[in-house]
């Protein structure tokens, strides 16, 4: 065992008498027991906001990645001719898995969330829209699709997607990193309140590690009777905050598909294990910051 | 066991202690007195390395202390009992507890040692008390406390910074009964004391030294006591 695992595992063992050398301190431990609860209630937010983020991320790319719209705009006498020049143009692309030119039923469904079911399509100057699919290999050369569009059916557009797809995807995995740094930072913000917790409760306590110097302790010792302590609270403290930080991610309203973003943000499936390393990590975060801080008192009060 | 050669203690600018040349032996007992602010409770912290000699050296048990690091400082003191005039507590733990507390700081097995407490308890007279808390002792109760305390590991030397400073004379003569019977049984005892007439009542039961510190100097007294 090495040494440093050997301090670690010492620090943790349990020893009823090291554990009562320290005097109950209420209001140093009721604060590190809320710091914790608080700063794991928000970790719970901050991670479902990241997997949701993740989530999202993944949908948007999945979903349009292997997708591209050709739209036709031309006079009435015009357009069937153009689609069928397209389709004929596409038929020879390589990369191109298949293709069709949505009705105008397809048509009326993707505009009716903005102008309502009845929208009268006949009387509107609507391109005609071309839906297709590209193969798994993706070899589709976009550019070169452009130029033989523009030689055959001067009215035709290519849309793969790429320029408003890119920014959302780009935006969503900001914000996954968002969540995770936010994460990082309440970890680092509950490591600063158990230090200073600590600080007071050893400041609280100069006349026990001054009775426990005298009788030989080293300051192992002494440490482990704190880090002990704080860890726990930590630990008990964060259990509490990510059991009622689940409970309202669970009261959230459910996924919807008209909801999109907010309405996804939780936990599925596996991910709902995630949370559960939040007291873990919390009670190590303390271990560390309570460890350190006690260390380098004891350091100075020699 | 300790030997200072040559030691000196300097605070805030001033030196407080200088030129300390002298060695406590195995079984001895050693008063040291002086008047107020001479320096006796600083020369016996510097025996258990609480403070650390500005000058010269001071060895205990053969090591160093400038030497030595905290941890092995601490495990230093394990081998020595010191009894202070406050006799300091843990006020949250009973008086057995506070008693016990060198065993858990030692690591020693705390439930093959009850026994030797409640002996140890019982020995300074306090077996009545051990479930007390410090703060309900009396000032004679918690000066044998301290001693118990003390005494717990078995130390091979004895450090008591003015012991019945705080009791009246028939306790301070049972508490050095105590330490008598201590020292007959091999402990070295280093009593700091300015009462001349707990020097003179010991030294008519066992071989005493005494170091009286006069203008930051520890010298050898005897004749006029």
């Amino acid at each position: 065992m090495t040494p440093r695992l050997g301090l670690v595992l010492g620090a943790l063992r349990a020893d009823q008498q090291a554990d009562r050398v320290v005097p109950p301190s209420g209001f140093t431990a009721q604060l590190t027991s809320f710091t914790a609860g608080a700063m794991a209630f928000l970790a719970v937010f901050a991670l479902a906001l990241s997997l949701a983020s993740g989530r999202l991320a993944e949908r948007w790319e999945a979903t349009l990645k292997d997708t591209a719209t050709i739209r036709i705009s031309a006079s009435d006498d015009q357009i069937a001719v153009q689609t069928a020049a397209v389709l004929a143009v596409l038929e020879t692309t390589p990369g191109i898995a298949s293709a069709r030119a949505l009705s105008m039923d397809e048509q009326r469904a993707l505009l009716a969330p903005w102008f309502g079911p009845d929208l009268p399509l006949d009387a509107l100057p609507l391109p005609q829209l071309i839906e297709l699919t590209e193969t798994p290999l993706g070899d589709l050369d976009t550019e070169g699709l452009r130029l033989r569009l523009a030689a055959e059916a001067p009215g035709a557009v290519l849309d793969d997607h790429t320029r408003w797809r890119e920014p959302l995807v780009r935006a969503a995995d900001r914000l996954r990193l968002l969540g995770l740094a936010s994460i990082v930072l309440i970890l680092g913000a509950m490591a600063a309140m158990i230090t200073l917790a600590t600080q007071a409760a050893l400041a609280a306590n100069a006349q026990v590690i001054e009775v426990l110097r005298l009788v030989g302790a080293q300051d192992s010792y002494i440490a482990r009777a704190f880090v002990r302590r704080f860890s726990l609270r930590a630990l008990i403290g964060a259990a509490a905050g990510t059991s009622l930080g689940l409970l309202a991610v669970t009261l959230l309203p459910g996924v919807e598909p008209a909801g999109a973003f907010l309405t996804g943000l939780g936990f599925q499936g596996v991910t709902w294990l995630w949370p559960l390393m939040i007291p873990p990590l919390s009670a190590v975060v303390a271990f560390g910051a309570t460890r350190a801080a006690t260390l380098h008192a004891l350091g100075r009060l020699s | 066991m300790i030997t200072f050669n040559e030691a000196a203690y300097s605070y805030g600018g001033g030196e407080l202690l200088a030129d300390m040349s002298f060695r406590l032996l195995p079984g001895s007992f050693h008063f040291l007195t002086g008047p107020s602010g001479s320096g006796k409770t600083t020369l016996l912290k510097l025996c258990y390395g609480a403070l650390l000699p500005t000058a010269g050296s001071v060895a205990v048990f053969d090591n160093d202390t400038r030497l030595l690091d905290r941890d092995a400082i601490a495990k230093t003191r394990q081998r020595i009992g010191v009894v202070h005039q406050d006799c300091q507590f843990l006020d949250h733990l009973t008086l057995a507890e506070n008693v016990a507390l060198p065993l858990s700081v030692s690591g020693r097995n705390m439930a093959e040692e009850l026994a030797n407490v409640a002996d140890l308890v019982s020995w300074v007279g306090l077996s009545g008390q051990q479930f007390s808390r410090p703060p309900a002792l009396s000032g004679g109760e918690r000066q044998r406390a301290a001693l118990a305390r003390a005494l717990i590991l078995s130390p091979d030397v004895i450090l008591a910074d003015e012991p019945t400073g705080n009791v009246d004379w028939e306790m301070s003569l049972r508490l050095l009964r105590l330490l008598v019977e201590l020292n007959k049984m091999g402990k070295t005892i280093v009593i700091a004391t300015h009462d001349l007439n707990l020097i003179r009542t010991v030294k008519s039961q066992v071989p005493t030294r005494v170091l009286r510190i006069a203008k930051r100097r520890v010298q050898l007294a005897g004749a006029d006591l």
